[in-house]
């Protein structure tokens, strides 16, 4: 059941569950942070109103920097402001940042040391319409891959504000992913977040699988435990919004307790969070795992909702690879005993 | 310092940068011959800097762009007393503060780190601005090759600096007309390249890039203009000061032999001041 000392909206389950996008809690949490720290500057590439940084644009026009439509700019230009001692937003869709100028984040942002808060707004294939040129995929796997940057993928709109609150000091170069559609609230105002920590938000009895998601998906996750609870099958769900630097401890936990693992994301099953998963249990406590993700295909246009049922990452899929995973622990047991 | 004294400096950069590159066994030769006295002219006249206090508030930056041609950065700045000129010697070398190209957090002086090209134009851009916003006084200054102005990067800042009227930003383009491959007229050319930074709302200044005395005018010069940033076009031959080196696209990429070495030494040891003369 939930873990209730979370403060988690106990409503999310009811029809008629609150929605909102994660982007839009970014646009909030970008407002208070220009409000708390007047060192926060927010630089677009011609796209403030998706990426929701127009609300800060608007409160502080003199902090606000356009660059037009160019994010290779929009990183260096960022990297100035920083090593300056800004502490620079930039926003775009992921796919063009980090996807455009990812050697322009490498060379001038991570490598340089200087703290500029990348903001990719519509990863996923839940763009929907737009199709496969800009529903980014790959984009965890790039920041991942890159020494001295932290990468959040926010789970809703609560976590989102505060993944922006919470980057203002951190220091670092960090990366922050979001989605265009509106999502279920999963979180509260008083739910904790910190970076680079992971929490457990569903605990059933004599857990056989912890599921362990990142961004939006945590609600199909939750969903799945549900579902999975009424026929009697115990899971753990892990929320877990830092992908790097990862919450080891509680990860390695986990993975003891329940001796099998299902990682969720909307992203490239490789190189995501599942691989960060995988490489961090390969090393301190290898179990058998299950990925849900998109399994090396580009997306397509569609409606977010059929997207997400064409490539099986909804609530139905978990569940499926819930099962799988038990079998597979199942058969390494009589096969090592 | 008289400009003698500057020329002569420049000089003994020149010969530090060939012992550096014989040390190394690798790294750019013709660029960093080719734009000492750019540099010299920079951190002894131009810039106002103290190399015992390297992060002082006050100071002019130097974005440099063309990361490839650390070695003269490395030897003026050794040569202004940012670090001990022995230094020099460990160039590229494991365990050293003077990476291949430079990296900000390595070694005082260095504001950012750089190599991929196109990119420092608007890093200092970034920091124009930043420093605008605040009434800072100081000056922002970039050294950008010619040939990486085939860098889209490069003209995104070039718009931004334009239509943001960055006057507080200097732009020194190192034109000596070679790249890797061969003389950028043909790689890709890039004339009218004034013309080009006209058309972006920039004031253009175009400079004898080995004559010290021009390129710190144009730098004053540059600091009276309120209207936009300005680019100073530094006309360079790039190998400056070796013979054998000179104008030859050849000797962008690769460091002398020891024979070469020898050679490249003894000719700059015996030219005095005759790169100043020249253009006399």
């Amino acid at each position: 059941m939930l873990n209730k000392s979370l403060h988690l909206n106990e409503k999310m389950f009811e029809d008629g569950a609150e929605q909102k996008p994660t982007r839009h809690g970014f646009g909030e949490g970008l407002v208070e942070a220009g409000r708390i720290n007047e060192r926060v500057v927010a630089l677009c590439a011609d796209l403030t109103e998706s990426t929701r940084i127009i609300d800060f644009k608007k409160e502080f026009p003199n902090r606000f920097i356009e660059v037009g439509v160019a994010e290779q700019a929009l990183a260096t230009i960022a990297s100035g402001m920083a090593s300056y001692g800004k502490i620079p937003f930039i926003a775009s869709y992921a796919a063009f940042s980090p996807g455009r100028n990812w050697e322009q984040i490498r060379t001038t942002i991570a490598l340089n040391d200087v703290a500029v808060k990348i903001v990719g707004a519509h990863a996923g294939v839940s763009v929907g319409p737009d199709g496969g040129t800009h529903q980014a995929l790959e984009d965890i796997a790039l920041m991942r891959a890159m020494p001295n940057m932290v990468v959040i993928y926010p789970s809703d709109f609560y976590e989102a504000r505060k993944a922006t609150l919470a980057v203002v000091d951190n220091g670092k170069p960090s990366y922050i992913r979001l989605a265009r559609e509106a999502t279920t609230v999963i979180t509260t105002e008083k739910t904790p977040f910190e970076i680079g920590k992971a929490y457990i938000y569903w605990e059933s009895k004599n857990p056989q699988v912890a599921i362990i998601a990142s961004g939006p998906l945590l609600y199909e996750a939750l969903v799945a435990a549900r579902q999975l609870d009424e026929i009697g099958v115990g899971v753990v769900v892990v929320n877990n919004p830092t992908i790097k630097p990862l919450d080891q401890q509680t990860l390695v936990d986990v993975a003891r307790m329940c001796k099998a693992v299902v990682s969720v994301e909307e992203h490239q099953v490789n190189a995501g969070l599942g691989g960060a998963l995988a490489e961090l249990f390969a090393k301190n406590y290898p179990v058998p795992m299950e990925f849900i993700g998109v399994q090396d295909r580009f997306g397509e246009s569609g409606n977010p909702d059929e997207l997400l049922g064409h490539f099986r990452l909804k609530s139905k899929d978990i569940v499926e690879s819930v099962k799988k995973v038990i079998a597979r622990k199942a058969a390494a047991g009589e096969s090592s005993s | 310092m008289t400009f003698d004294d500057l020329q002569n400096k420049a000089n003994k950069i020149r010969q530090d940068i060939i012992k550096m590159l014989i040390e190394a066994g690798s790294g750019h030769s013709a660029g960093p011959l080719g734009a000492a006295d750019i540099f010299t002219a920079l951190y002894f006249l131009v810039m106002n800097i103290d190399p015992k206090n390297p992060n002082w508030e006050e100071r002019d930056r130097l974005f440099l762009s063309c990361g490839h041609i650390a070695p003269v950065l490395y030897a003026t700045l050794a040569h202004r007393g940012f670090f001990p000129l022995e230094e020099l010697s460990t160039l590229r070398k494991f365990g050293s503060r003077l990476q291949g190209h430079p990296e900000r957090k390595r070694l005082p002086g260095i504001e950012s780190t750089s190599g991929p090209l196109g990119s420092g134009l608007a890093q200092a851009c970034g920091y124009a601005y930043a420093a605008r916003m605040d009434g800072r006084k100081f000056r922002i200054y970039c050294v950008s090759s010619d040939g990486e102005h085939q860098e889209g990067n490069h003209w995104e800042a070039v718009m931004f600096a334009g239509k943001n009227n960055l006057s507080n930003l200097t732009l020194l383009i190192d034109r000596n007309n070679i790249q890797i491959d061969g003389y950028t007229e043909e790689v890709m050319p890039l004339e009218p390249l004034a013309d080009k930074y006209r058309s972006f709302n920039w004031s253009v200044l175009e400079v004898d890039g080995h004559n010290i005395e021009e390129i710190a005018n144009a730098c004053s010069h540059a600091r009276a203009i309120f209207e936009n940033p300005t680019v100073v076009v530094c006309h360079t031959i790039p190998g400056k000061g070796v013979g054998f080196m000179e104008g030859k696209f050849e000797w962008h990429g690769k460091p002398p032999n020891t024979s070469e070495a020898v050679e490249a030494l003894s000719q700059l040891r015996t030219l005095g001041g005759k790169i100043k003369s020249e253009h006399e």
